[in-house]
């Protein structure tokens, strides 16, 4: 077996942390289980246990009557002894497990036919120590699109089962749109079925501390998974990001592209992109990227790209990871061709960051995302 | 009828020794229509003038002034000169992560003209201007500058001059780096959009060939941060003929 880690600083493995193959992690819904957070356990590095706020030991509530739904989506609440809880991932880390215990009862929503309307579910204001489970489940041949709308305050530690039926194809968007204070992790696991596609979106810009981990893993052959994320990081703002595409079955495909901006003092982001191609997946295609764009000194971007590849017999594997400055040139560029130091930062930002924006379709969605992202710039501007 | 006037300028650079002075008295006056040849040896200033009428942070006026049409230059913002008519096509440009083409031309003409071109006529306009300077129309989708080999980065930067119409066009060193063929192009980009605006041009170079395409009224020798002679086109000739010894050894 071969694991490809770049080796440049900054983007390797610290001294003290064992390497460990992804598959090999830990899964369990029982919080006892799972190892405290702690620096020298790999999943929990880049951030503290404080800021967590007690997501990985506090009693959490239930927050599932807070949650509100629109669209075409059947809705219905199902609890363990529904045959699709759990099915499509168990905790990874204490925090999950802690939410999962807590929410015994989950959201379904399911998605049949061909719903051109997305379905959307928001999460507004789910209160503190709040825990949240949500079943999303495209039916065989089904096409629809599901937007979780995270707004308000809150400290919530969520799981998001995506269930992608057989030849069926759905676009999750996972909306990070906090206020100031907020607290959320999401553990958002995708089970792939036989040529089924998942478009999975996340956007993180609000919020104080935000860990989204998508995982997608494919049953069948022929299936497809985009995974795409876009964060914009302000002054002391936490923003992780931990992807995982399991490669356990033949001739796949994935695509990853996370793309984010940083401004201010203590503006941290951080992305892992874990791919495992297994022994099985023959005829694997998949590439990864994440590329970062700090804005201002004291801000820091770490990038970590995982390929493990089990397999020779692969169409392509290939990872690129970069983070740039915009800096006094950049800025001296856009100024000497007459436009203004905020509308040259808003130019690059937008332009960065539209690749992935765009990629939404849901006209009034990007509109507000992109005066979210303006609100963001014209904060700290200097 | 356009006036750039540089007067006695001294600038100085930042460095770990501290202040170092680069320009020591400058005076230069152009006019609208007039080409203004500077030739010198490296590391004689002619970047840092062409920084200096832009505006870049990294140079401290120490002495002397700027005038646009009399109004102070120095007082005025890198992105408020441009607006006032000034263009440095520049020796080395940057790439801009993020940034198309497309995106970056309409919004440096909206931001010049102070209002957003109609859609059409613009399309049109930029697409005639590339194809006059035998640039691949899909440049418009790449980021600006990033990837372009030194010759495109240097017809790009003519691309703009035609577009945005300054009164003024600085051009340093555009001539480096190009093929022949692309030194003819750019040249008749630059005739062209001075044909068509009049503006005056301060045309850095290093070779007398640009000036068998671009003929310039005035040649500049600069040596040591200020000018050290001063005439008509043949002293390019000579020039190339005799190098800067004299100067430099005066
Ligand atoms: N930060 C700095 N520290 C020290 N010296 C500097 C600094 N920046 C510029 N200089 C010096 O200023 C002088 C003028 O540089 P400039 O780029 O204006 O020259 P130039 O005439 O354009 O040269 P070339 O023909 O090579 O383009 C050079 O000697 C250069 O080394
Ligand atoms: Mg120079």
């Amino acid at each position: 077996m071969e694991i490809v880690r770049p080796g440049s600083t900054g983007h390797s493995h610290g001294a003290g942390i064992p390497i460990q193959t992804r598959n090999e992690r830990l899964r369990s819904a029982n919080p006892a289980e799972h190892n405290a957070v702690s620096k020298t356990d790999e999943q929990w590095r880049y951030l503290d246990a404080e800021a967590l706020g007690g997501l990985d030991s506090a009693l959490l509530g239930n927050a599932i009557d807070s949650i509100q739904t629109q669209g075409p989506a059947a809705i219905e609440r199902v609890d363990a002894t529904d045959s699709d809880f759990g099915r499509a991932g168990l905790p990874e880390d204490v925090a999950t497990a802690n939410g999962w215990a807590a929410a015994t009862t989950a959201l379904k929503i399911t998605v049949s036919g061909e719903q051109s309307e997305p379905t959307t579910v928001s999460i507004a204001n789910p209160g503190k120590h709040s825990a949240a489970h949500l079943i999303i489940k495209s039916e065989a041949f089904a096409r629809g699109v599901v937007v979780l709308d995270h707004t308000g305050d809150a400290s919530i530690a969520e799981t998001v089962e995506i269930l992608v039926g057989d030849e069926s194809e759905l676009t999750v968007i996972s909306l990070q749109d906090w206020s100031e204070s907020a607290v959320h992790t999401s553990a958002q696991f995708a089970r792939i079925g036989r040529n089924a596609k998942l478009k999975h979106i996340v956007v993180s810009l609000g919020g104080k501390t935000v860990r989204i981990s998508p995982t997608a893993e494919f049953t069948a052959p022929g299936g497809e998974v985009e995974l795409l994320g876009t964060y914009f990081a302000g002054e002391k703002q936490f923003l992780e990001h931990r992807s995982y595409v399991d490669h356990a079955v033949a001739n796949c495909k994935s695509r990853v592209t996370y793309k984010g901006a940083l401004q201010g003092d203590g503006a941290r982001t951080v992305w892992v992109g874990d791919v495992l191609i297994r022994q099985a997946a023959e005829g694997t295609d998949t590439y990864e990227l994440n590329r970062n764009l700090l804005l201002t000194d004291g801000a820091r971007a770490d990038s970590v790209p995982n390929l493990e590849i089990e397999t020779g017999e692969i169409e392509g594997a290939g990872h690129a990871s970069a983070s740039g400055r915009f800096d006094d040139e950049h800025l001296f560029y856009l100024q000497a061709r007459g436009i203004n130091p905020l509308d040259a930062k808003r130019l690059v930002v937008r332009g960065f960051l539209n690749e992935v924006i765009q990629q939404i379709g849901i006209e009034s969605l990007e509109a507000r995302l992109n005066e979210s992202i303006e609100a963001e710039l014209a904060r700290s501007n200097n | 009828m356009a006036l750039l006037q540089i007067k006695n300028l001294h600038v100085s650079v930042e460095t770990e020794q501290g202040p170092k002075a680069i320009l020591r008295g400058v005076d230069l006056t152009i006019r609208s229509g007039e080409t203004h040849a500077i030739m010198g040896p490296n590391g004689s200033g002619k970047s840092t003038l062409a920084y200096t009428i832009a505006g870049h942070p990294k140079y401290t006026v120490t002495e002397g002034e700027i005038l646009l049409d009399g109004e102070n230059v120095l007082e005025m913002s890198v992105d408020e000169r441009a607006r006032a008519g000034l263009f440095l096509a520049m020796q080395y440009p940057v790439e801009i992560p993020g940034v198309t083409v497309s995106n970056f031309l309409r919004t440096a003409k909206t931001a010049i003209a102070g209002e957003a071109p109609a859609i059409r006529g613009w399309v049109g306009e930029v697409r005639e201007a590339m194809s006059n300077l035998k640039m691949d129309s899909d440049f418009t989708e790449r980021n600006v500058n990033e990837g372009f080999s030194g010759g495109e980065k240097k017809r790009h930067e003519i691309l703009q001059l035609e577009l945005l119409k300054p009164k003024f066009a600085v051009l340093d060193e555009t001539d480096s780096g190009l093929d022949v063929d692309a030194l003819r192009i750019v040249s008749e980009g630059v005739n062209r959009a001075k044909d068509a605006n009049g503006f005056g041009v301060l045309l850095i170079t290093h070779y007398t060939r640009i000036l068998n395409y671009i003929k310039p009224d005035f040649v500049h020798v600069f040596v040591a941060g200020k000018i050290a002679e001063e005439g008509g086109p043949e002293l390019a000739a000579r020039l190339e003929a005799e190098g800067y010894d004299r100067y430099v050894n005066a």
